[in-house]
């Protein structure tokens, strides 16, 4: 019976594996891709200063990209060391692990259509407000 | 309707394909040395996927959809929402490796909202704080992780609104 039990479940999790993998792999590469043929250059270009402008631009650019949060950190700190806000920057971050419209058609296929046009909407707005939030709220703490 | 499924995704595959064939055309270097990354990406990620799909496997055995329903479906309440929060700061990885997971919860009866909570928390990485507070400081990382889980509870509750509108 308990064979029987880890038997069925280890179908299940290979059928899900079969099903998943051509979409992570296929995400996989897309994201690669499109990393590879953004220079590095074109984020320091973008951002002037403007305090509306910044965090929606940070939110654009953090959406399309994608990846590890480690990587948003990284960029971001490369972004601090050459000049931009810190409002731009915090969208960015945000952006960049709680939007992917490069992942959204795995998103799509696996969780909804739906439910991942609703999640990725709300994150880009909650992204812009949140930055703001936070570099008002550390310009209180100053 | 399965076969549908596995089709749409292999759709998905050929058009990444197609892309990368289009890339070469305008620069080889390029094609070469985003397969490269995918590389370098892949060896990283291959203790992730292993734990997703562990995860996977146990969840078949442990997590039947009553006790989904119970700890994190409708009327889970308070506990439900730390369940996916804490979920989301202690899970490891891209986000799109925890998609099968969630999408097998999904199925067995968690709430959207709960998912949602559980992606936006996944901006939370306990482990990589030293690297934040390093570029940014203590007062931004402690400042910033207060408003990420705060907003994962809004993100969750808006999304769960307008993903079950017409369900």
């Amino acid at each position: 019976m308990v064979s029987e039990i880890y038997r069925e479940s280890a179908l299940k999790t290979w059928s899900s594996f079969k099903q998943n993998m051509p979409i992570l792999l296929g995400m996989l590469l897309l994201i690669s891709l499109f990393i590879k043929s953004v220079p590095k250059s074109l984020y320091s270009s973008v951002f002037t200063g403007n305090l509306v402008l910044d965090p929606f631009l940070g939110a654009v650019f953090g959406s399309i990209t994608t990846g590890n949060p480690l990587n948003s950190y990284i960029i971001g700190g490369e972004l601090l060391a050459q000049g931009i806000g810190m409002v731009a920057i915090t969208a960015f971050i945000l952006s960049w692990v709680t939007v992917g419209l490069v992942q959204l058609p795995a998103e799509s296929l696996m969780l909804g259509k739906r439910f991942s046009l609703a999640r990725n909407l709300v994150s880009f707005l909650t992204a812009i407000i949140a930055a703001i939030l936070v570099v008002l709220t550390l310009g209180v703490l100053a | 309707m399965m076969k549908q499924k596995l089709l749409s995704k292999w759709t998905f595959f050929l058009i990444v394909f197609l892309s990368y064939l289009a890339a070469a055309l305008a620069d080889t270097n390029l094609v070469f040395s985003a397969l490269y990354y995918t590389l370098n990406i892949l060896w990283t990620i291959i203790p992730v996927i292993l734990l997703v799909f562990g995860l996977i496997f146990v969840s078949n055995i442990i997590l039947t959809p009553k006790r989904i329903v119970q700890h994190m479906g409708k009327g889970s309440g308070v506990k439900g929402w730390l369940i996916a929060m804490a979920g989301g700061i202690l899970s490891s990885g891209p986000i799109y490796m925890w998609y099968p997971l969630l999408a097998d919860l999904r199925e067995k009866g968690m709430k959207h909202s709960l998912i949602a909570a559980f992606l936006y928390n996944r901006a939370v990485k306990i482990p990589m704080m030293p690297l934040m507070i390093y570029y940014f400081g203590w007062a931004f990382t402690l400042v910033l992780s207060f408003y990420m889980i705060l907003f994962s509870i809004i993100n969750g509750l808006i999304v769960g609104k307008l993903a079950e509108v017409r369900e």
